[in-house]
């Protein structure tokens, strides 16, 4: 952002392939990482509060407070006791799934119509069966919805753990702001929109696979 | 369990309560910020809801601007702000941060209050337009406050994000609560740096729970549920 630079060097882009290349690796590693602890925490807690509905609040509200909570300022809080580690900024991370992941399996396994639940009762299966044959699979869609929201919004703030030495292509972001250079801002910025961008569609691609029968009439 | 008598002393120090870099400045320049930023994503939001909303156009635009917002990292909206701002001539600090946080509570005000609009019964509508009032009055006496409980958990969204990501600010030279945590990153101050994180993290539940509160107060009377 010096005068007369400008706003990308694409020279600098050419000579940083393999950076850029080690940096999109970690993005995506902090991301699956995290999307996938959060979706086993929070298919337990899901069949929790299924189970007992009365948890369904209190697991929520506590969530939710966990969502709330400042991306930045909870990676902070979590320094005095996990460093500047990959533990530090999946524990924020993971948090942030929480909300977004129990909401959807629970919609989605209550919105499964009461009529499906007694036909598979009357054709003989026991509540696992219920549970683990007709249910989870008609709520899949809508659980899937979540685990892409999930992602997307895991990838956004993958670049926030730049700040605790983590980060992908906050890695970039980061180095803009402190040097000044508009080039590897732009990279930074661009490159974590693209990859939530691909992501998101790869999901739509494997949700399409796991549910045919959503497919046409 | 040292950190944490650490935080304890800092906050009670009287000296961190004092002068232009005191908690009482930060906590007023961080909602300055947040509140100027929610202000100008309204004001260019607003109207384009309401006038979406009521005639039922661009219905997937407006719908689909929720889900690429999401998509746009915080941080890198914080970087573009700051190319911008720089190149404006507007400086570090407040602008880039502002620049950043606008576009990022635009998508939840612009894409709730066009569902709130939306969702209100045609018929309610109908009726109205029946009884002789203009477009403006039924969007002003009917719509909008049949759809402003719905339209302020849009603006609460957008709070909540805003005061959460003003913290970012710091990282461009701004002031706010972000400057504790960033300094205390810099300077490996782990009490300043926890507390900072605990006013802004208290300030964005506050700003969530009043938003709440109000939108509980504005239900029209007649769509209160008893209980």
């Amino acid at each position: 952002m010096t005068p007369g630079e400008p706003l990308i060097r694409w020279d600098w882009v050419a000579s940083h392939v393999g950076d850029i290349g080690q940096r999109v690796g970690e993005h995506l590693e902090l991301t699956v990482i995290a999307v996938v602890v959060g979706f086993l925490i929070a298919f337990v807690l899901s069949l929790l509060a299924l189970r007992v509905p009365a948890l369904y609040g209190p697991i929520t509200w506590t969530t939710g407070i966990l969502y709330t909570i400042p991306s930045l300022a909870l990676f902070a809080l979590l320094i005095p006791y996990t460093g500047l580690s990959l533990l530090s900024a999946e524990i924020g991370l993971v948090s942030y799934t929480l909300l977004i992941l129990i909401r959807n399996i629970v919609a989605g396994v209550r919105g499964v119509p009461a009529e499906v639940r007694e036909a598979a009762r009357g054709m003989g299966y026991t509540d696992r069966e219920i549970f683990w044959r007709t249910e989870l699979p008609l709520a899949l869609a809508v659980i899937f919805a979540g685990v892409r929201v999930a992602t997307i919004t895991t990838i956004g703030l993958v670049t926030v753990t730049a700040l605790i030495g983590q980060g992908g292509m906050g890695y970039f972001i980061l180095l803009g702001i402190q040097l000044f250079f508009s080039t590897a801002l732009i990279v930074g910025a661009l490159g974590s929109v693209v990859l939530a961008v691909l992501a998101d569609g790869s999901l739509v691609l494997v949700q399409r696979a796991l549910t045919p029968w959503t497919r046409g009439g | 369990m040292t950190a944490l008598g650490d935080l304890a002393r800092w906050l009670t120090d009287p000296a961190n309560w004092q002068g232009s870099h005191g908690i009482p400045v930060r906590v007023l320049e961080h909602i300055e910020l947040s509140g100027f930023s929610v202000l100008v994503a309204l004001v260019i939001a607003m109207p384009i809801a309401l006038y979406l909303g009521h005639t039922g156009r661009a219905g997937f635009v407006a719908i689909n601007v929720a889900n690429v917002g999401r998509a746009l990292p915080s941080l890198a909206l914080l970087a573009f702000g700051l190319v911008i701002a720089i190149s404006l001539g507007l400086g570090l600090g407040f602008w880039p941060t502002v620049f950043a946080l606008v576009p990022l509570a635009i998508p939840p005000i612009l894409t709730n209050s066009y569902v709130a609009i939306r969702e209100v019964d045609r018929d309610v509508v109908e009726a109205a337009r029946g009884m002789g009032l203009s477009e403006g009055q039924i969007l002003r006496s009917i719509e909008v406050p049949l759809g402003l409980p719905l339209m302020l958990a849009g603006i609460r969204t957008a709070a909540v994000n805003v005061v959460a990501t003003a913290t970012l600010g710091a990282l461009v030279a701004g002031g706010a609560l972000g400057r504790f945590i960033v300094d205390g990153l810099a300077l490996q101050e782990y009490d300043q740096l926890m507390a900072g994180a605990l006013l802004v993290a208290l300030l964005a539940v506050g700003t969530e729970v009043s938003f709440a509160a109000l939108e509980r107060a504005t239900v029209p009377a007649g769509m209160r549920v008893v209980r």
